[in-house]
């Protein structure tokens, strides 16, 4: 509760006050460029190996240019893990997790954050806990239960498993913003005489649109990007995520410099693409993100 | 229906039905998991057959097993990493990028060094791990290749794979990993400093240190505290990073509670004592995150 309390991050990126116009100071973003360029580099040094024959990397080391495109590597690396089948994978939890969790946050901080139902003080203490605990507390009862029954290694339990652990932030988050919520609006629709789940889907829902987007992004990703538990649930090739199968390849002393970087190439590309297609949504909602 | 609208607000009954939902989905995924670990924590058990009581023997265990010291003195270690240097960097960037680079070069400039420093935030933690094995590789990763092309070949060393620096590695990498997020999360604070504030100061003529501790650290207090909790308890939990970069070795040079825990789960089938282990952990956590709210709450009342 206290940690959501913090002022909201607003799109408000108005340009710095422009004091007293000064020179541009060419040296300090000398510095800065060359230490952006270092925390860059581990990217710029995938790209360019990955475009390499393991020939021109034996030759001209890791700092050479390639003399061309080469695509052995990741097309090699793309076949032999099966890469699609794992996009695939990964996009089909991914989504159903953030479309599950979020619903499940909208009812749960309808309840908590709207309906201010008794004892909702304590929900939200849970909620915040369960938050916190750390997945090797949950995992060996989800472990042994998921076999019992009989849900081990499908894709289904890691969606159950990550619906609710997003759920516990999205409805600890939600409930913060839904108590704000205008009363006047919700006296309007009950007015109407609107029942409580036409108010939720009429009113609150479109109202809260932006922050319930924000919510939706950061579960795609963090789900998308989660290693451990996927690791322990998803053990035959065809239902693992992208990150699992970057993960076990770890193990693969056969892997040579330049299907490493390919298989890099290939983790990193779709982060970017939701780095790029997010980006206005993850700076607007990074503060939300903190609470995590 | 219409006398509905006559009370000042809607009746608060019956809305627990929309809690129940995700009430029960929680209860069966997290409560009764973590309930279970803390009961299996006091027995013994391989993952077959009846746990049997043993009462408090595995957490004595945990008292004079050197393997659990270390796993907390390499996360104190961890901590520095990924909660205390990036938040101090984090906060000398930010005041370095949002009072000078900003309004000298233009606050476009300054975004875009800032998404330069986001960017490795963004990466699946496995694809991480996968970028730096390969630089750090021993014998054709890119570090010692670089090492060696500009002379310096003697430094060249197996950065992961001896104790005495793979640690040290890791915390390299999780600086870097993490400071953007605190980088971003201070910028948008400052955005609220009211520029009076800076004006003013201007006019008693006080200096960039004065401003920057004076003016920014106070009004981005929520910001720091918020960074510092949630980068600490991500140290606590650190799991993914060391699963890839070094399976907890060589040795227990890396070894964490949660990589610990999973081995004791699913390598050694000491699933006692891997949730004993887990307990404590839950119960740092838990404990650490109380002291930091009330710290906090103390700290907004003065």
């Amino acid at each position: 509760m206290t940690l959501t309390e913090a002022p909201p991050v607003t799109a408000r990126a108005a340009p710095a006050p422009p004091r007293r116009k000064r020179r541009k100071p060419w040296l300090v973003l000398g510095v800065l460029g060359v230490v952006v360029l270092l925390v860059l580099a581990p990217f710029l040094l995938v790209l360019m190996n990955a475009v390499k024959t393991e020939t021109e990397y034996g030759a001209g080391g890791p700092l050479a240019l390639p003399h061309g495109l080469n695509l052995h590597g990741i097309t090699s690396f793309w076949t032999r893990v099966d890469f699609g089948q794992k996009l695939l994978n990964s996009t089909l939890i991914s989504g159903s997790v953030a479309v599950l969790a979020v619903v499940l946050s909208v009812l749960n901080a309808y309840a908590l954050g709207i309906g201010k139902v008794r004892g909702r003080k304590w929900f939200l203490i849970g909620f915040l806990v369960a938050n916190l605990v750390p997945q090797e507390s949950l995992i060996y009862p989800l472990y042994y239960g998921a076999k019992y029954v009989d849900l081990y290694d499908t894709r289904l339990a890691v969606i159950i498993i990550f619906t609710a652990i997003q759920s516990a932030f999205g409805t600890f988050l939600l409930s913060s913003v839904f108590s704000a919520f205008p009363t006047e609006l919700l006296d309007a629709a009950a007015m109407d005489g609107a029942g409580r789940l036409r108010t939720l889907w009429q009113v609150v829902v479109p109202v809260s649109r932006s922050t319930i987007g924000v919510l939706f992004t950061f579960f795609f990703v963090w789900t998308w990007n989660e290693l451990f538990i996927p690791l322990i649930f998803l053990i035959s090739n065809d239902n693992q995520t992208v990150p699992v199968s970057l993960g076990v390849l770890q193990g693969e002393k056969m892997m040579d410099a330049t299907t490493t970087s390919a298989s890099a190439l290939l983790g990193i590309a779709p982060a970017i693409l939701f780095f790029l297609v997010f980006q206005r949504t993850l700076t607007r909602g990074v503060m939300a993100g903190a609470v995590k | 229906m219409a006398t509905r609208g006559r009370n000042r607000r809607p009746r608060k009954t019956g809305y627990w039905l929309f809690l129940l939902p995700g009430l029960l989905l929680c209860t069966l995924v997290i409560v009764i998991p973590v309930i279970t670990t803390v009961g299996v924590s006091f027995t013994e058990w391989t993952g077959i057959g009846t746990p049997e009581w043993n009462g408090l023997t595995n957490y004595e265990r945990l008292l004079h097993d050197d393997n659990f010291w270390a796993s907390f003195r390499n996360i104190l270690l961890l901590i520095v990493a990924m909660a205390v240097v990036p938040t101090l960097l984090g906060l000398f960037l930010a005041a370095l990028l949002f009072d000078y680079i900003a309004p000298r070069a233009g606050m476009r400039i300054a975004r875009a060094l800032r998404s330069g420093f986001y960017l490795p935030q963004v990466l699946p933690l496995a694809v991480t791990g996968i970028v730096w094995l390969w630089i750090l590789h021993p014998s054709y990763g890119a570090l010692n290749r670089i090492l060696e092309t500009v002379g310096l070949g003697s430094l060249a060393s197996n950065w992961l794979g001896d104790p005495r620096f793979a640690l040290y590695t890791v915390m390299a990498v999780m600086v870097w990993v993490q400071i953007g997020y605190p980088l971003v999360m201070f910028m948008a604070g400052l955005q609220r400093v009211p520029p009076e504030l800076y004006e003013a100061a201007d006019l008693d003529g006080a200096g960039w240190w004065q401003r920057f501790r004076r003016i920014a650290i106070h009004h981005i207090r929520p910001e720091i505290y918020i960074v510092l909790i949630t980068t600490t308890i991500a140290a606590l939990k650190i799991f993914g990073q060391i699963f890839v970069l070094t399976r907890g070795g060589p040795g227990n040079a890396t070894l964490v509670p949660s990589y610990f825990a999973y081995q004791n789960y699913f390598e050694r089938a000491n699933v006692g004592y891997g949730s004993a282990i887990s307990t404590v952990l839950t119960l740092v956590i838990v404990v650490l995150t109380y002291l930091f709210i009330r710290v906090q709450e103390r700290g907004d009342e003065a």
